[in-house]
């Protein structure tokens, strides 16, 4: 019954697929295209739009490609004048609820549903103009959300309900005033949001933008009393080669250390670095526990600021469990304002620090307590997604082609394999475990590819052998898949039974950072894992590929910090974690 | 025999005593109780008690003649059994002194009568006159009034008594005379027969060539069968009546595969309106798997101004739960849920009541009547969005997300509720189901056409003079309802277009009121059976009016979720609006099709895809009056305001000022000595001077 074969025709041409594979993705492995609007390949067909219809030979009636599944026998017709001109209908329609303001609109040139109306040649506004004036929201600081724009495609919703389960959006209303809000007809700023973005990635139009922060990034560039630096994340390098053609994962690290100085940064480090940095807190912190405190693991990883912001609020009996190290990019810019001045002479009011991240929320996180200023300076100036970090390069109009490598600036740049595998789903975990080992065993892994903890199952779990102790690890990314994690660890304790994991990592976006709601459209998992390999080929090509082996990192330690939770250390490195509030109201 | 069985064998046995006791039933349904049948109950409790008679008060629910109710049946001795209409405090009394202490009949509210408990023990005769004319000026008071001097004059009052009825079950027969208890009909007759049929009468012959042969049209009351005469809140009445004898048979061994056969042969189809096979859908349900399977009653009804389901549910509710048990015994399906529109208050209440009692006589729970089989049933209130009718949006609601529709297929039956099996019946078709497993499958496929089997329950509305519900068997022509049935016209216009099938159906023009009723013929002409709404239009209705009212309300209980229905019906209505302003463009028609075009064939449910079908099915038969209101910018029925010229009349007017001092923006002008008249620029056609004219010197085109 599983394995049972379809056998059918679609655009004359024969195809033989899985049973209940869909007429839209059986067209695909024969290369036909069926053009589509609502439909996401991550998500589930919402069967909103209508514009991947299509007909059955011999049947006047029309199906949906997304959601039908296609059945033995079926002769799909997949282009004809009718069908093309109900869809071209359908198009016009949606045209006619939503403004012609592309010129002036962040997904311009963009834009899923531009470049329809590109393809089927719309010219003319054929149906009167029914706008309806919504108000916008932006009170999150991080994503914005342009209601107006929306054409109800059902992404962001699925996204934010199904894969992330945090049920900050919904569609209000019904009919022709149905609009997208957050639940309860709040501000987005007051509801579960944890500003993964994950909405903003899938959006197909501009409907939901990131919060757009480059023209304060070129201010400062412009101001002659600020000193501007730079970090990368991780997952930066291997996306951004996508908005210039790029083909997807190409790891882009030195090109584009090059381009920053370009565009005027005195500074350009890397949150890798920091991410070894992290590493050895974060293990020190896991080998504290695994030695004197083993029944206060689980140790938590808290690198991923939607994730501690949906710990917060929906899992607040889980805080005592979690790492209260800072996320990279917060020490790296930390350190920026401390070590890096200290080092260079530099008055660390002066310093303006940016991090471009795969991400929208860390656009939230540098100042979601005031620990986020340790330093008595923000860690982190602004943030940028590498969206936005592309908009600001093609403004620029600096070609990577022609642009030689060059190298980060010490003392904050140079960074080895562990860190950078940071960017993806089971990076942490990876990296943590390498020097935990070390730190544990004083012997170093044999094997460094840990490979159970790679991939893209939505739940993974690994054991390593430490010195004859079985260490159970986790990995979970796309909120939704916590909750299982995190409900086996309450039911150990409700029974107060041995806990099923030592060590979870979690990151809220599918796929870990790569993922990321900040990073170039049309996410999908091929992309992903795409993205994801071109950070385990730098990691292999790493010569020092474990956070402890990072020279600067122990010089770091040795000239500023003193050792890993050092006092030092637990003020500018570390911080806490409180309940806050599902609702605001 | 298990003990439950033969607590019910009891009941029936207990009720046959009392059925042939005196009784009076009020009919107390959501439109009996707001036409006050509830102080006309209390009147009659009252009066009962008082005379310490010993009369049976129960209450029912509807007959469907909600235009005359309260309707109160009375059975007393030696009188035939009458239902009155348009009771009130006024004179509800008087069924008690007049009806039984007297034995003389209300002459004005007699609605329909029969044989009564015991007409050989009557005391007179009676005869009941009823215009059968489709004419719309009745003769039955004259004639009445005729009868009624012709005893005088003859001093026969002891002997006989004459009263009109509403219901003769003859139509077209010009005046029809029916005389109880002898049942013999007259039909066609002439003032001069009255003194001959009196004294026949009297003597207990007949005149032959007077008679009526060719037989009366009697409607098989299948759906209904129960409505108006059992008390909803008694489940005993319900089996005393013959209820649960259907379960009665899968106890006595019946399989889920002869339930299926028996529906098969029955040859019903689904009346919610899609018109699915029944059997078929209850066999897939069997055949899938699963480890729970569901069934769902379908009671969200909700297009204007159909009510058969509500009536059913609030008249006979245990119909509905026997249907479903019986739809679960033939799927294997343990779990019902009756989705209900929480604007049924009372439907709801007898529903739990009818469950809490079906649940105490071991007809609901585990091993029913000592059988394998169990079935339990939950009541889930919808929050009356129209769309929530739709089988996945119903499910989407009942699992608590937002009632919008999922796509097809997979199917319910095979993937519905919670993932699993489940049968989605609407409340019609489940009232069918017992009748057709106790009766058999052929005695059901008996009544109505080759592809349409049994009846159908239409809610009648509209210009027609006698408005509530009808069931007909299928097949029965548009002419025969809206004329027989429905009285004719009240307004005394000519008849324009039937509209059945609600915002989903279409109009059909007078030239084709001798279509017969079923599924196929109405589709033929654009329309659909739907769930059973069924308005008649007369001159006065504009039909690209009828058609913005049917889109408008399409528009409103759009979920939103796909384009074409929420974006494409919302322009639709934009067009149709203009026009009815008179703002419609030359090109609004091709506009109205290619957008009608797209929802039929894009839209994910059927709410979009027939959302059109109003507009399409007026343009197909009155496109002449989209072209006036587009070109001429005029409404020739006289409805759509602003394309009207008010103009005054001088033969008529008396001068009298009234309309220009009523003009809220002085566009009337004139004095009393050489009259008024209407600027047409200043005028904004809001009708006020129409309105206040005693003279009908105002005219309106």
């Amino acid at each position: 019954m599983k394995n049972k074969k379809i056998k059918a025709k679609i655009a004359g041409i024969e195809v033989n697929v899985k049973e209940g594979t869909t007429i839209l993705e059986a067209a695909k492995t024969v290369h036909i295209g069926i053009p589509t609007l609502c439909k996401h390949a991550d998500l589930p067909p919402t069967a909103g739009c209508g514009i991947c219809v299509v007909k059955i030979k011999g049947s006047p009636k029309m199906l949906r490609a997304c959601c039908t599944p296609l059945e033995n026998g079926m002769d799909i017709i997949t282009q004809d004048p009718e069908l093309v001109e109900v869809r071209r209908t359908i198009l016009e329609l949606i045209l006619s609820n939503h403004p012609n303001d592309c010129l002036k609109c962040g997904r311009n040139n963009n834009c899923e549903l531009q470049t329809l109306a590109g393809d089927f040649g719309i010219r003319e506004d054929s149906f009167e103009k029914l706008l309806r004036n919504l108000p916008e929201d932006k009170s999150t600081k991080t994503i914005e959300l342009i209601p107006q724009k929306c054409i109800l495609c059902g992404r962001c919703t699925n996204v934010c309900q199904q894969i992330q389960d945090v049920w900050a959006l919904s569609f209000l209303e019904r009919g022709f005033y149905t609009r997208i809000s957050a639940t309860g007809d709040i501000e987005l700023a007051e509801s579960p949001c944890i500003k993964c973005g994950q909405c903003s990635a899938h959006c197909p139009t501009g409907a939901i933008f990131e919060y757009d922060e480059t023209q304060k990034v070129w201010d400062a560039l412009m101001d002659p009393d600020r000193f501007c630096v730079v970090q990368i994340a991780p997952a930066v390098r291997v996306g951004i080669g996508e908005e210039f053609g790029y083909p997807p994962g190409t790891n882009l690290t030195h090109k584009l250390y090059a381009m920053l100085k370009r565009i005027g940064f005195r500074g350009v480090f890397d949150t890798s670095f920091a991410a070894d940095v992290t590493i050895m807190e974060e293990a020190t912190e896991f080998k504290r526990k695994f030695e004197k405190d083993k029944k206060n693991l689980p140790l938590i990883t808290s690198c991923c600021p939607a994730w501690v912001d949906f710990m917060e609020k929906y899992y607040p009996d889980m805080i005592e469990h979690f790492s209260s190290c800072k996320s990279p990019h917060q020490i790296l810019g930390v350190l920026s304002k401390t070590y890096y001045a200290e080092k260079n002479g530099i008055d660390p009011s002066k310093i303006f620090m940016v991090s471009i991240m795969p991400c929208t929320s860390k656009k939230y996180e540098i100042t979601r307590s005031s620990e986020m200023s340790s330093s008595g300076y923000p860690d982190i100036d602004v943030v940028l997604t590498t969206r936005e970090l592309g908009r600001m390069i093609k403004q620029a109009d600096i070609r990577f082609k022609h642009l030689p490598g060059e190298d980060p600036d010490n003392i904050l740049g140079e960074y080895t394999g562990a860190g950078v595998i940071f960017g993806t789903t089971g990076g942490v975990m990876e990296a943590a475990l390498r020097t935990a080992y070390k730190m544990i065993t004083g012997e170093k892994l044999k094997d460094l590819e840990i490979k159970k903890v790679r991939g893209l199952k939505g739940i993974k779990e690994a054991t390593l052998d430490i010195k004859g102790t079985k260490v159970k690890a986790a990995i979970a990314h796309g909120m939704g898949n916590v909750g299982t994690v995190l409900e086996k660890i309450r039911e150990a304790k409700k029974a107060k039974k041995e806990t099923p994991y030592h060590f979870i990592e979690v990151m809220a976006c599918p796929g870990g950072c790569v993922g990321g709601g900040g990073q170039p459209y049309g996410v999908n998992n091929e992309l992903r894992q795409k993205r994801a390999a071109g950070l385990y080929s730098d990691d292999r090509g790493h010569k020092v590929r474990c956070s402890h082996d990072n020279p600067y990192v122990k010089e770091l330690y040795k000239k500023f910090l003193g050792k890993p939770l050092s006092e030092k250390a637990e003020k500018l490195l570390h911080n806490k974690y409180k309940k806050r509030p599902v609702y605001k109201r | 025999m298990h003990k439950s069985l033969k607590k019910i064998d009891e009941i029936r046995h207990c009720r046959k005593q009392d059925s042939l006791k005196e009784t009076i039933i009020v009919g107390m349904n959501s439109c009996g109780i707001a036409a006050g049948a509830r102080e006309v109950y209390n009147i009659l409790e009252e009066e009962i008690k008082k005379g310490g008679l010993d009369i049976v008060l129960k209450k029912s629910g509807c007959l469907g003649a909600c235009y005359a109710e309260p309707l109160v049946e009375v059975l007393a001795e030696g009188m035939p059994g009458i239902v009155y209409c348009n009771i009130d405090k006024s004179n509800a009394s008087k069924i008690i002194s007049r009806h039984f202490r007297s034995g003389e009949i209300l002459q004005n509210n007699v609605y329909s009568f029969s044989e009564g408990l015991s007409p050989k023990k009557n005391r007179r005769k009676f005869i009941f006159i009823k215009d059968t004319d489709c004419s719309s000026s009745d003769k039955e008071d004259e004639y009445t009034e005729l009868f009624l001097q012709e005893i005088i004059k003859t001093e026969s009052s002891s002997m006989v008594h004459a009263a009109k009825t509403e219901v003769i079950s003859l139509y077209n027969k010009g005046i029809a005379v029916k005389i109880w208890p002898d049942n013999i009909v007259y039909a066609g007759i002439k003032k001069t027969d009255i003194p001959r049929i009196l004294k026949k009468t009297v003597e207990g012959t007949q005149i032959d060539s007077l008679i009526h042969k060719a037989g009366t049209e009697k409607y098989p009351q299948i759906v209904m069968r129960n409505c108006g005469r059992v008390n909803p809140e008694d489940i005993e009445d319900y089996i005393g009546r013959g209820g649960y004898t259907a379960l009665e048979k899968v106890a006595g061994g019946m399989t889920g595969e002869e339930i299926i056969k028996e529906l098969k042969v029955s040859g019903i189809r689904g009346r919610g309106g899609g018109g699915y096979p029944t059997w078929q859908k209850w066999q897939f349900a069997r055949d899938a798997q699963g480890k729970t399977k569901y069934i769902i009653c379908n009671a969200d009804e909700g297009d204007p101004g159909a009510y058969m389901d509500r009536s059913v549910l609030e008249g006979d509710p245990h119909s509905i739960l026997e249907g479903m048990i019986l739809a679960g015994a033939a799927t294997g399906a343990t779990k019902g849920f009756v989705y209900i529109r929480a604007e049924y208050p009372l439907a709801i209440k007898r529903v739990y009541r009818a469950i809490e009692q079906a649940e105490k006589y071991g007809i609901l729970g585990k091993k029913i009547f000592g059988t394998h089989l169990n079935f339990d049933v939950e009541v889930r209130l919808g929050a009356g969005a129209f769309v929530c009718g739709e089988e996945t949006a119903l499910i989407a609601s009942i699992e608590g997300e937002r009632g919008t529709p999922r796509p097809r297929p997979p199917y319910p039956s095979v993937k519905g509720l919670w993932n699993n099996p489940t049968v989605i019946n609407n409340v019609e078709t489940l009232a069918n189901i017992p009748e057709i497993i106790a009766r058999g499958g052929k005695w059901f496929s008996s009544f109505g056409t080759k592809n349409s089997k049994g009846t159908k329950v239409f809610a009648l509305t509209g210009k027609v003079r006698n408005s509530g519900l009808v069931e007909v068997p299928m097949g029965i022509t548009l002419k025969e309802i809206v004329f027989n049935l429905g009285g004719g016209l009240g307004s005394g216009k000519k008849i324009k277009a039937v509209q059945t099938g609600g915002p989903s159906g279409g109009v059909i023009p007078v030239k084709h009121l001798d279509t017969p009723v079923d599924y196929d013929s109405l589709h033929k002409l654009g329309s659909i059976m739907g769930s059973g709404g069924m308005i008649v239009m007369d001159e006065d209705d504009c039909m690209v009016d009828v058609s913005k009212f049917y889109l408008r309300f399409c528009v409103d209980e759009s979920c939103g979720k796909c384009v074409p229905c929420r974006i494409g019906g919302f322009q639709l209505l934009d067009i149709l609006s203009r026009i009815t302003h008179g703002k419609g463009n030359d090109d609004d028609i091709e506009k109205i099709k290619r957008i009608s075009h797209t929802l039929i064939k894009a839209s994910l449910c059927g709410l979009g895809q027939t959302a059109p079908n109003p507009v399409i099915s007026t343009l197909n038969y009155f496109k002449e009056e989209y072209i006036e209101h587009i070109n001429k910018k005029k409404c020739r029925s006289g409805v759509c305001h602003e394309l009207l010229d008010y103009s005054i009349d001088q033969n008529p007017c008396r001068k009298c000022d009234l309309c220009a001092r009523t003009c809220p923006v002085g566009a009337i002008s004139g004095n009393r000595d050489e009259g008024y008249k209407i600027d047409p620029v200043k005028c904004i056609k809001c009708g006020e001077c129409f309105e206040v004219c005693k003279f009908g010197a105002v005219i309106k085109k």
